[in-house]
């Protein structure tokens, strides 16, 4: 879908992947998906960037860092903030999503699966440190708007859980 | 520059400037961890949404309009936000009685606004839907807690519903600007939405095991500026920074 919908460059596609999530470091803002379009004009490079939620706050240090890597390289660049589409979590990359549980926070499950864990019916979130399923809901808000908090009643270790967003 | 469209965006997105900001309070006070950490994050969504709605207002107006000069520089009749969402804490149950009163509303008005004729509403409408959704369930979740909960926190949540159910007649209220914005296929019809509002309210209300307020009796004026005492003392902390040192910024 995220292929689809996106305008890169392929020169620009290296540059932009050395950018990550400030929230999560391991994750770069290509695997997040939020880069809808890159190209070189004039010799300057236009990136449209979509924020995951409306009040992210690492929007503005993505906006920033975009900057600075393209600067490196040579680039101006002129970032605009867009809002539709909206961002869904279906535009995290299958690489991101490993990068996430690798880094010990839960991947989104689908929208209909994601309610009856998020509404505790069902054990349906997989422990990103043990593997168990035997997991339960903490809280809906977990440590950034995107997230949502967990415990692992086998390992008993607590983690985030990034909340399907559709 | 369209006015009418000007103040009908201040209608909508001052609701979630001022609950944000009242949400904020919380911060670091809430009743748990988890509870402190939601009402938070709540209120970063809503401030999420107004910037973007300042920032399209601010294009509108165009000249040295930022979406900060909107947010902190205006005087109090300008700011058009509801009365309900100004409303201070007190207990928990008014802060989660107050959100969900909220919530259902603004649920409705976002699902409305979504097929405005007005590309830049529509597309703020539909990703704050998404947010908004995740907000109604959190409120709704806590109704029932409470309500179904032991006889204080039943007590406690029907004390604030009743206290706090006089202002929401007013989200229904149309100002000249809705109006207008209702004719041009840009607005939503609040007028439209006031019995879904009752129905879904009424419906969670009862399953709370919680009775559903009768008053004939409802405040407004919000809508058009006019405020309750609290307001001054929401906008003094909400303006200091810009008043004490103009144009500073992070």
């Amino acid at each position: 879908m995220t292929e689809e919908l996106t305008h890169i460059d392929q020169n620009l596609f290296e540059i932009l992947e050395t950018v990550s999530d400030p929230e999560i470091p391991v994750l770069s803002i290509m695997e997040m998906g939020v880069v809808r379009s890159a190209k070189v004009i004039n010799d300057n490079v236009e990136v449209q960037i979509t924020p995951t939620y409306s009040g992210c706050p690492a929007m503005d240090v993505i906006a920033d860092d975009i900057k600075l890597a393209f600067k490196q390289k040579g680039y101006e660049a002129k970032i605009e903030l867009i809002l539709s589409p909206a961002w869904t979590t279906d535009w995290i990359t299958p690489k991101g999503r490993l990068a996430l549980e690798k880094y010990g926070i839960a991947s989104p499950l689908s929208e209909s699966a994601d309610k009856e864990a998020l509404l505790g019916n069902k054990k349906l979130v997989k422990c990103p440190q043990c593997g168990s399923f035997n997991t339960k809901l903490v809280s809906q808000f977990g440590s950034t708007a995107c997230k949502a908090f967990f415990q692992c009643e086998d390992c008993l270790e607590p983690f985030d859980y990034f909340k399907c967003l559709k | 520059m369209n006015n009418n469209l000007i103040q009908y965006i201040y209608g909508i997105a001052d609701n979630s400037l001022i609950l944000g900001q009242r949400l904020g309070e919380l911060c670091g006070h809430g009743p748990s961890l988890e509870t402190d950490i939601a009402m938070t994050n709540i209120s970063l969504d809503l401030f999420g949404q107004v910037r973007s709605y300042y920032q399209y207002a601010a294009q509108l107006i165009g000249g040295d309009a930022t979406e900060d000069t909107i947010a902190f520089l205006r005087k109090e009749r300008e700011y058009k936000n509801v009365l309900l969402v100004e409303q201070p804490n007190q207990d928990f149950a008014y802060s989660i009685a107050r959100q969900f009163l909220f919530d259902v509303y603004h649920l409705l008005v976002l699902q409305e606004l979504h097929n405005s004729k007005d590309e830049t509403l529509s597309a703020i409408a539909k990703k704050s839907i998404k947010e908004v959704s995740y907000h109604t369930r959190f409120s709704s979740d806590w109704i029932r807690r409470l309500g179904d909960g032991t006889e204080e926190s039943h007590n406690r949540i029907q004390t604030a519903i009743n206290d706090l159910w006089i202002f929401t007649d007013e989200l229904f209220h149309q100002t000249d600007a809705d109006k207008a914005m209702v004719f041009e296929g840009i607005g939503a019809d609040v007028t439209l939405l006031k019995s879904n509002y009752f129905k879904k309210v009424n419906e969670i209300l009862e399953e709370s095991t919680l009775e559903i307020p009768t008053i004939e009796y409802f405040q407004k004026g919000g809508k058009q500026g006019i405020h309750s005492e609290h307001m001054g003392y929401i906008l003094t902390e909400l303006q200091f920074m810009q008043r004490a040192y103009p144009n500073m910024t992070w």
